[in-house]
């Protein structure tokens, strides 16, 4: 059902162009920026060690102040510090997990629709099938029973999770570009089936791949922050932005900046990559060009 | 039709299979079982550990176990939940309808409120209203749903607790004795700051998926010819576009199963609303396996349930796709 047509070909320089004259584009890359780079520089930003609790009884539960602007949570540690190393957590797992999503999705979907015949019948049913799986559930039953699990393995099981929806997308793409004179060109010039998927199809249907990186990145965030809050995300003692809101949700009446700065955080993010996917989206595929 | 509404159940009953045996399989292939961390008691020897796992078929290979499993579960057996010494399905029987109560409330007011605003928008793309609004839905869509929750918490019953009571789903001192009008308001008390939290999320869904399925169908050409004979904007919005961008809404119907499921596991905790997702967090916490398996394999079947209505309900409705594939 989503654009299951063929794209007209768009410059680069056009869609960055076209990318930047986008106002709220503009503004989610520059807030994108801000989160970023603070979050990526954790140690060269943070004003303390997000680990360090300088008075766990006289600087404990500090409101946010000149010297603690997060303030500081029940064991006096500094939030700023917190959220930043939490954000390197959170920040690396999302675009990690996402890489290997697009990854597997883009090449089970081009496959699939290169492929044809019975391979691609095949492949789309079971892609039906694991599409219908609640993908919550089955994180929450896989690491519930897999406590254990380090960062790398939490990555890797959420982004071996998430590449269904890019699959069927990029596999209606590929159907529609295979027909396309310049394929059938490449072909009667004898080139190899792998030399057209990569050089001639893979490069045409870039779109909606990364459109779906931008979207995924800001689903794993909030994915990774609910595992982490109910306590099966990613373990102690790294902190990462649902681990953070997690600490402080026992006395939210009490010292709600511990909760609500890391939040925050996430929400700012996420607006962000959404914002910046839907800009993208415009950007490659100006649909509705004519009505603005 | 009937071909293919047998094809779509079979497909259901393949996915929650999966879903069953993916989950029983890693819960019970990781270390640690009920016995091993929540009897922590030094008197409780190895001995009796061991008798504890006999008696519960702990100690049997993995897919005997499986096997009866599967077996019992075909006879509505779920099995014994350790953590609240009871059968499972009885702690499912209570737990059900009270998810069902928060996600029914939130599915029918979140598309009131989602197209109502995605018409308003629709009818002045890029207007300032339109603007303002696709703000705070972005917000709702990008908002962590326990990070909502807990400040909404925050925010009110903290403050006003005799307006809002902070968690549950009646006042578990009074609520017995009160009248049958009293009980009906504490329970609806006590079910306004979930069921809002969960609208709110949901709504977002809803007014931005249908706002660009609006400007979807604007540019057809039955519009064009709408605004040639001089209607007005409203009323091609309300008239001509919302009808066929109405399609999408049922194809929301069946993604709203899992967002509404997935939004309430989490409100359900925070609020310590007594449902199926607060079923699933107990039961990780206290590694009560036949609960959560139980609560995973129900949870799969509503959302394919879902998902399957949302299919026949297109067939229905869009008669293009009538035809097999």
């Amino acid at each position: 059902m989503i654009a299951e047509v063929a794209l007209p070909f768009v410059g680069k320089r056009a869609v960055t162009r076209r990318l930047l004259s986008n106002r709220s584009a503009s503004a989610a890359i520059a807030l994108l920026f801000a989160i970023v780079i603070p979050c990526v520089g954790a140690p060269l930003f943070a004003p303390a060690d997000p680990r360090a609790q300088p008075n766990p009884v006289e600087l404990k539960n500090q409101p946010p102040s000149a010297s603690y602007p997060f303030g500081t949570d029940q064991a006096s540690r500094d939030v700023l510090s917190r959220v930043l190393y939490g954000g390197r957590v959170s920040l690396a797992v999302a675009f990690i997990a996402t890489l290997v999503s697009i990854t597997l999705g883009t090449a089970y979907g081009a496959i699939a629709g290169f492929a044809g015949g019975v391979v691609e019948a095949v492949m789309m049913r079971i892609l039906d099938t694991l599409l219908s799986i609640p993908r919550l559930l089955l994180l929450i039953a896989i690491f519930a029973a897999w406590r254990g699990l380090n960062v790398a393995g939490f990555v890797l099981i959420v982004g071996l999770t998430g590449w269904y929806g890019l699959s069927r997308v990029v596999r209606g793409q590929v159907l529609a570009i295979k027909g396309e004179e310049f394929v059938v060109a490449a072909r009667a010039l004898g080139a190899s089936r792998a030399r057209i998927l990569l050089k001639h199809i893979l490069p045409n249907i870039l779109t909606p791949v990364i459109v779906a990186a931008s979207l995924g990145v800001g689903h794993v965030i909030l994915l990774e922050a609910g595992l982490s809050y109910l306590g099966i995300g990613v373990q102690p003692p790294d902190p990462s932005w649902g681990s953070i809101i997690q600490d402080g949700s026992d006395q939210i009446a009490g010292a709600w900046w511990v909760s609500f700065f890391p939040g925050m955080a996430i929400v700012l993010t996420v607006m962000a990559v959404n914002v910046l996917g839907d800009a993208l989206r415009e950007a490659l595929q100006p649909r509705h060009m004519g009505t603005e | 039709m009937a071909g293919y509404l047998l094809r779509r159940l079979a497909q259901v009953a393949v996915v929650v299979a999966l879903v069953a045996t993916i989950a029983f399989v890693l819960i019970h292939l990781a270390e640690g079982d009920p016995f091993s961390d929540t009897l922590e008691n030094p008197n409780v020897t190895e001995e009796i550990r061991a008798q504890l796992r006999a008696t519960y078929g702990l100690d049997r290979p993995l897919p005997e176990q499986f096997a009866r499993y599967v077996a019992s579960v075909f006879r509505g057996d779920f099995g014994w939940s350790f953590s609240r010494q009871r059968p499972v399905i009885d702690v499912l029987r209570d737990a059900l309808p009270n998810t069902l109560l928060l996600m029914s409330i939130a599915l029918a007011v979140s598309f009131a409120l989602g197209i109502a605003l995605a018409i308003a928008q629709a009818g002045r793309p890029n207007s300032l209203t339109d603007r303002i609004i696709s703000g705070i839905s972005l917000f709702f869509f990008s908002v962590p749903e326990f990070w909502l929750a807990t400040m909404v918490i925050a925010l009110l019953p903290y403050r006003y607790p005799g307006i809002f009571p902070i968690g549950g789903i009646v006042d578990p001192t009074t609520h017995a004795d009160l009248s049958r009008g009293g009980q009906l308001l504490d329970l609806a008390k006590h079910t306004i700051l979930p069921a809002a939290t969960l609208t709110l999320l949901f709504s977002a869904v809803v007014a931005r998926y249908q706002r660009a399925a609006l400007l979807d169908v604007l540019p057809a050409d039955y519009v064009r010819t709408a605004r040639a004979k001089g209607v007005s904007e409203r009323s091609i919005v309300r008239r001509h576009a919302l009808r066929n961008a109405l399609l999408p809404v049922i194809t929301l119907f069946g993604l709203a199963f899992p967002a509404l499921l997935t939004g309430a596991v989490f409100i359900e905790k925070v609020f310590g609303w007594p449902g199926m997702g607060l079923v699933i967090v107990s039961s990780i916490d206290s590694r009560d396996y036949a609960l959560l398996m139980a609560a995973i394999i129900i949870g799969s079947v509503l959302v394919a349930i879902g998902s399957l209505l949302a299919d026949l309900l297109y067939r229905v409705a869009d008669p293009r796709i009538r035809d097999d594939r």
